[in-house]
């Protein structure tokens, strides 16, 4: 009975805040209004997103995305294997460690980094001992890359971390024993069987890396536009609803893609796929 | 059984707990105005002479203010639009109408801020502050000396500079520097300003709100496009910082008190805008924030040496070719577009 109260209230939770907003939203974006009168189902909208000038902001997003994914792994990776191989006592220690951070708001996690890089910031305070001129490294591409990598690399290490965790030590010793050196054993054994921990984490840092907004806002100076930002606007400086829900629409298609396309990745790989998300 | 008798105690427990939480009937007045725009110290005042606690929020811009009253579901007793929003505000009748026999301060404001027109009998609205966009330079940073928009397509400040980050005040920027009106609604006129402002993107270090001042401060930026209270604030505690009014001509504006529809505490909110009109209140709020005052019972305790300068109380032929924003109802999808094109350029 219990059981059954507790099922439902979930489904009634996820109905009223995950299933309607949804609906809302893609009502929203078939639809257009003259001032508050509604005009009716269209495609305008996303016809709209079609023109170059969008796509290019896309694009855009989907790159840098990428770029700050391929950074966190090539970074997140050998982290993994360190704290995979520490002593067990120190090792929980220093998995805290990493992740006490994030119990900070990421707001304030990126202003810091706002004055860390500034004109006047820590970094050129420094640079200026050794009388290097002070470097703009604010508002611009390299600073919202940096602040994504910053912000999303505990969402690479932790899945990759975990999967060495698990992993069948005797398979590493066979290989050892067979007379596998250092590099054949990382590149036969270790790596391939950790590949569902990589899937999992390039999918977990790229879908927060391709939506976010505050993160480009913030480090940008506004200049520089992603896909997040672009809806944004449309609902906090445009009031254009409609055309931001069609955004929104396009964007979790993508995400969509990009999973199912991952987890077929993972699901390849072997049995192992279940361990996807940590 | 016994599992679910525990969650119904609990669920019970949990419910009277927030009951006993809720203090009993006192008045919570909702106010939302621009951030940085009152001295908080006012609220705690307010409550002692009333008993009425003020709830504080606070917003960037006129249009995400707009949106956010738009779309209901939020309940703000009190407001602080600027000119050209409280019309269209009047217009879509988003707004209760006040009345002045219950601001007796209302006697306070001077002549010439009442009955302008966006709210022409003052029916919607009792003004707050005024003031001016212009553009504030550090001159240790920056000798030549600057008096026009020019100085904002200059190569030689790029990287050197911050815009506004609000669709209007920028697009007004352009606008002004090719000689037309900032409340233009001809679609070539806007191209033109668009044009010009994706030129210019390169050179803009960023596009900024609230932050401008510590930003300039901090020497991030050494010449801004602000409101005028910000560059008094900064020129007040920094006197290298010059504050100039361009020749091209600029924006004048200002922003009212107004009652959103759909207000609560509407006896609430008269007595708080009459609290606002009072003179030693009004000193208060326009000591923190910088901006002109509208109240000549404030003005009579203004520092003399703030009259007749550009950032805070300039000349009235220094701004002679000043505009103030009107609505540009439908046209504004113009601008939403271009706006758009350049922030995505």
């Amino acid at each position: 009975m219990l059981r059954k109260i507790a099922s439902s209230s979930y489904l009634v939770w996820s109905f009223l805040f995950i299933i309607i907003p949804i609906l809302m939203i893609g009502f929203l974006s078939f639809t257009s209004s003259e001032g508050s009168v509604n005009t009716g189902f269209s495609f305008d909208n996303y016809k709209r997103f079609m023109e170059p000038i969008y796509l290019k902001v896309l694009l855009r997003s989907v790159e840098i995305a990428f770029k700050a994914t391929l950074i966190c792994f090539l970074v997140g990776y050998p982290m993994a294997m360190i704290l995979a191989k520490m002593d067990s006592k120190i090792r929980n220690l220093a998995v805290m460690l990493f992740v006490v951070p994030m119990w900070m708001n990421f707001l304030l996690r990126t202003y810091a980094w706002m004055t860390i890089l500034g004109k006047n910031g820590i970094l050129n305070k420094f640079l200026s001992l050794f009388h290097i001129a002070p470097m703009t490294f604010l508002y611009s591409e390299g600073a919202v890359l940096l602040g994504m990598v910053y912000n999303f690399l505990p969402f690479m290490v932790l899945p990759i971390y975990t999967v060495l965790t698990k992993m069948d030590k005797s398979l590493i010793e066979a290989a050892e024993d067979l007379g596998g050196n250092k590099g054949t054993v990382f590149r036969k054994i270790i790596f391939p069987l950790s590949l569902p921990g990589v899937v999992s984490g390039f999918s977990m840092v790229f879908m927060p890396a391709v939506s976010t907004f505050v993160i480009t806002n913030l480090l940008s100076g506004g200049q520089y536009m992603l896909v997040g930002n672009l809806i944004e606007q449309q609902f906090l400086a445009v009031n254009d609803w409609h055309f931001g829900s069609a955004i929104s629409m396009l964007l979790m298609v993508l995400i969509l893609l990009t999973m199912s396309v991952m987890n077929r990745l993972g699901a390849g790989i072997g049995e192992e796929g279940s361990a996807g998300l940590w | 059984m016994k599992k679910s008798i525990a969650l119904l105690v609990m669920i019970a427990l949990l419910a009277t707990g927030f009951v006993g939480c809720k203090k009993e009937d006192q008045v919570v007045l909702n106010v939302y105005n621009w951030g940085d725009y009152i001295d908080d110290s006012i609220f705690d005042t307010f409550e002692t002479e009333t008993g009425i606690k003020i709830n504080y929020e606070t917003f960037a811009t006129n249009e995400e203010m707009y949106t956010k009253l738009k779309k209901g579901g939020t309940q703000y007793d009190v407001a602080i639009p600027s000119d050209y929003m409280i019309e269209k505000m009047i217009k879509e009748e988003m707004l209760e109408k006040i009345d002045l026999s219950k601001i007796p301060n209302f006697s306070n404001i001077d002549d010439q801020y009442k009955n302008l027109a966006f709210d022409p009998k003052n029916e919607y609205s009792v003004p707050y502050f005024w003031g001016t966009v212009g553009i504030i330079y550090n001159t240790n940073l920056i000798s030549e000396d600057i008096d026009s928009w020019d100085a904002l397509w200059d190569e030689k400040y790029s990287g050197m500079f911050t815009m506004v980050d609000s669709q209007r005040d920028s697009i007004m920027v352009a606008l002004k520097k090719l000689g037309y009106s900032m409340n233009t609604k001809e679609v070539a006129h806007l191209e033109e300003a668009k044009q010009l402002l994706i030129e210019q993107k390169p050179l803009v270090l960023a596009y900024v709100g609230d932050n401008v001042k510590d930003m300039l401060i901090s020497e991030e930026t050494a010449m801004a496009v602000v409101w005028s209270g910000e560059a008094s604030t900064v020129i007040q505690d920094y006197d290298y910082f010059k504050y100039v009014l361009p020749k091209e001509g600029s924006n004048k504006w200002f922003d009212n008190i107004v009652i959103p529809k759909g207000a609560k505490n509407i006896e609430a909110a008269h007595q708080f805008i009459d609290f606002l009109c009072r003179g030693d209140i009004g000193f208060k709020n326009a000591d923190y924030v910088g901006y002109s005052t509208c109240n000549n019972e404030t003005l009579k305790l203004i520092d003399p040496a703030l009259i007749d300068t550009t950032y805070a109380y300039p000349k009235a032929e220094w701004t002679s070719n000043f505009e103030i924003f009107l609505d540009p109802g439908d046209f504004v999808k113009e601008y939403d577009r271009i706006w758009t094109e350049i922030k995505a350029n």
